[in-house]
């Protein structure tokens, strides 16, 4: 077990600064200018120079570089170039709402999945079953902006039940809970929809097995079979993909975000690279490759609590 | 059953309606597209800085008013000596800034010091470069030498860009923006909302009408239409999309006023290359061109055409748009005299939804003259690098959004029109430098001529102001002289 830390770690190390060199290399490949965006293109010349100089632009990129990662280590991700504010308070003041966000999303894909497609599986070939693959079939082929704009058009707009976006922050916990009610929605649908065929057709090769048949002889009820043999034994094929999900809801984030219009750090990316902002990207990039590491190694714990015979894995 | 859905629908929208929020008295929120990177305009070009913040919480010495005219602020008078190198301004009394601090000359002299410095990154260079000195004669008299005359002057420090800060607050005006203004600074979240208060302090506070004024970004423009018409907005002076006004026409809660901008938007000719560095070309372009069609097509009906490079409700504005009428056949003549009959060229589109659209319907139209367009949609940052600054491309569309910019045409080849003109740069001296307002609207006139005649670039259309408002929001401007918004002419009820 220390040996698969020690070694999950520095695997996660390596990653997260191969990871920092590539975002260091191509934001310095890619045309622009901080300084032109910063200050319009009717600025002067020696304005640009000045600016240029205050942020650090003229050095050399490996000279950038290596002030930058000798800063990360000690806690310091550099200033943004456009708020010109340290880039962890940038993260900080918006890191709540987008994991709120993203718990939220996973917690409702992963309810909403499991339940439809164990319910499709319990009812294979009847109606029941039809409808949530065809309903989930749309949920696969419908892109999420759109999805949020048809909820926004009934709830917000028609309907007027909840904010069309917007997010009023957690002093007042009841309405910055209504603002979330559709983002979170609009992320679930789209994201449970693989999970609910997945469960599917996992419950129902387990269903084939000869276990079940004897369960079933022994005169148990269906539900039970269900949620005691059936599930327990489909669930390695859902974790791995609730593992995948868990990315897909993040980066997912970056799109509910502006369409909502929520303060949160897919907004930040979204305009980070767009200016350029090199630092925030550097950051920002670096926290989403983590989240993404840390989830892959939380499903391969899940693995072996689901089935001690994964034990090998770890070691 | 149905009866009983119903009574449970009513049931629920009731008890959502009685849930929203009341509107507080005296609160407008208003929407904008861009949010502000920092809240202070004198270190950055942000056009939504200047839009939420100068006039309202920071002040200049002198305004604009919605006509383009100058008024007093700061400064409630000034006098000009007779070679029109000095200008003394006597400021304005009993006017302090949000922390409590007074206002005074000194001051003045601080924030155009500062400006003027160095190292300064003042967004605006060009409107410091013609001063001399700053000089405080008084507490409450400021005198200002000028290298040069410069006609625009007074116009030019009423900008954003020439705030006037104190030095015991500037540093900090990038996140916590002190002014002398109407409304006080009270929250940012940052990609959220900017909240303004009404300053108790203020020297004319009787007449600002507004309690509270909320900026909440929103880029999206399906977004913005959504939190319109759920009503979580009562402005959005600077709308984005011309395609959905219709349905707040239609809708008796709102009205739209559509009004003009500075922002000239124009089909760029790289005049330093071939084949744009050819008359006959350039104007083949114009003859080429349905200005109509364009603004139909790109803009849904909403913006007035341009002939030259000057806004149309401009004091100085003639009528070119006449010069090269919509001709194929006269097009492609001049194509084929000038050898670009048959050939090809690049039109690199940044951006932004009234350039992509201009785009495709250029590119038709050149097409039907004989000359094939490439377009290729690129990033701003890539626009900045390959077009601005290396000036690598035959034609691209770009709105200018600044006033009198005609200077733009005496920037030299450097610049990425890669133009140049003697004649135009004497021209454009004797516009800067000439006092008398009568005098120098014809010199202006004359320069829009001249730029029509040598067809530079081809002029497409004046950049719309696209506002729609909530029934009862009154005071907005219908059009934008300038970048900034004031605020506290503005009342709803």
């Amino acid at each position: 077990m220390q040996v698969f830390l020690l070694r999950r770690t520095l695997g996660f190390l390596a990653t997260i600064l191969a990871i920092s060199v590539i975002v260091f290399l191509v934001m310095n490949v890619l045309p622009g200018d901080p300084s032109v965006t910063i200050l319009g293109i009717d600025s002067t010349e020696d304005a640009r120079a000045a600016l240029r100089a205050q942020l650090g632009l003229d050095d050399p990129i490996w000279l950038r570089y290596l002030h930058w990662i000798w800063g990360a280590v000690r806690g310091d991700f550099g200033t943004s170039y456009f708020f010109r504010v340290p880039v962890s308070d940038l993260i900080l003041e918006r890191l709540p709402l987008t994991l709120s966000l993203a718990a939220f999303g996973t917690l409702a894909t992963v309810t909403l999945g499991i339940l439809l497609g164990v319910i499709a599986a319990a009812n294979h070939g009847r109606a029941g079953d039809w409808l949530i693959m065809l309903v989930s079939q749309l949920g696969i082929a419908v892109p999420a902006f759109w999805l949020s704009m048809l909820l926004v058009l009934l709830f917000a707009v028609k309907l007027r039940w909840l904010p069309p976006g917007g997010f009023p922050g957690w002093d007042d916990p009841v309405a910055a809970l209504r603002s979330l009610i559709l983002p979170t929605t609009a992320l679930a649908l789209v994201q449970s929809a693989v999970l609910a065929r997945v469960t599917r057709s996992s419950a129902l090769e387990v269903m084939r097995l000869d276990f079940v048949r004897t369960a079933r002889a022994s005169g148990m009820t269906r539900g039970r079979i269900l949620g005691r043999h059936i599930l327990p034994n489909a669930l390695v094929p859902i974790v791995t993909i609730v593992g995948m999900q868990v990315a897909g809801v993040v980066t997912g984030t970056i799109v509910i975000e502006n369409v909502f219009y929520l303060p949160g750090l897919g907004r930040l990316v979204f305009q980070s690279i767009a200016n350029r902002d090199l630092f925030t990207v550097q950051a920002l990039v670096v926290l989403f490759a983590a989240i993404v590491v840390t989830t892959n190694f939380l499903v391969d714990i899940a693995y072996v609590l689901i089935d001690p015979r994964l034990k090998g894995r770890l070691s | 059953m149905t009866m009983f859905r119903t009574t449970v629908l009513t049931a629920l929208l009731t008890s959502a309606a009685l849930a929203s929020p009341a509107l507080a008295a005296g609160t407008l929120r208003i929407g904008t597209q861009q949010e502000p990177t920092v809240l202070d305009p004198t270190s950055d070009a942000t056009a939504s800085i200047s839009g939420m913040l100068a006039h309202n919480v920071y002040e200049a010495l002198t305004t604009v008013d919605e006509s383009g005219a100058v008024q007093p602020n700061l400064a409630k008078s000034w006098t000009i000596s007779d070679d029109g190198l000095t200008y003394t301004f006597s400021l304005v009394e009993g006017a302090q800034f949000h922390d409590g601090t007074g206002f005074d000359a000194e001051d003045v002299k601080f924030s155009f010091d500062r400006a003027m410095a160095e190292d300064s990154v003042n967004p605006t260079k060009k409107i410091f470069e013609p001063i001399e000195s700053v000089t405080v004669i008084d507490p409450l008299t400021v005198e200002m030498k000028l290298k040069r005359k410069d006609a625009f002057f007074l116009f030019n420090i009423a900008q954003g860009a020439a705030s006037i800060v104190a030095p015991e607050s500037a540093a900090d005006d990038v996140t916590h923006p002190v002014g002398t203004g109407p409304f006080a600074f009270a929250g940012w979240t940052r990609g959220d909302r900017l909240t303004l208060e009404k300053f108790a302090g203020y020297r004319d506070a009787d007449s600002v009408s507004l309690d509270k004024v909320e900026f909440r970004f929103i880029s999206d423009p399906a977004a913005a239409t959504a939190a319109l018409m759920a009503e979580e907005l009562d402005a959005f002076p600077g709308f984005p999309a011309p395609e959905l006004l219709e349905q707040f026409e239609m809708d008796p809660r709102f009205k739209v006023v559509v009004g003009s901008t500075e922002g000239e938007v124009i089909l760029a000719l790289n005049n330093g290359k071939p084949p744009f560095n050819d008359l006959n070309a350039r104007r083949g372009v114009s003859y080429a061109i349905d200005r109509n069609e364009i603004i139909e097509g790109a803009m849904y009906g909403r913006a007035v055409p341009i002939g030259s490079f000057y806004p149309p409700h401009g004091p100085a504005y003639v009528d070119l748009t006449g010069m090269y009428p919509h001709d194929t056949a006269k097009a492609k003549e001049l194509f084929t005299e000038s050898g670009l009959e048959g050939g090809e060229v690049t039109l690199r589109v940044p951006p932004f939804p009234y350039a992509t659209r201009s785009a495709e319907i250029v590119q038709a139209e050149l097409a039907r003259a004989g000359v094939t367009v490439k377009v290729e949609n690129v990033e701003w940052g890539f626009w900045i690098d390959e077009v601005y600054k290396k000036q690598n491309y035959d034609m691209t569309i770009i709105a200018h959004t600044s006033p009198n910019d005609l200077s733009n045409f005496a920037r030299g080849p450097k610049y990425f029109y890669g133009y140049q003109s003697d004649a135009f740069d004497n021209l454009w001296d004797e516009i800067k430098t000439e006092a008398d307002p009568a005098k120098r609207h014809e010199l202006e006139k004359q320069a829009q001529t001249y730029l029509a005649e040598n067809a530079v670039h081809a002029f497409l259309f004046q950049l719309p102001k696209l506002g729609v408002y909530r029934d009862g929001v009154d005071g907005f401007w219908a059009s934008s002289p300038v970048l900034f918004q004031p605020l506290a002419g503005v009342s709803i009820q």
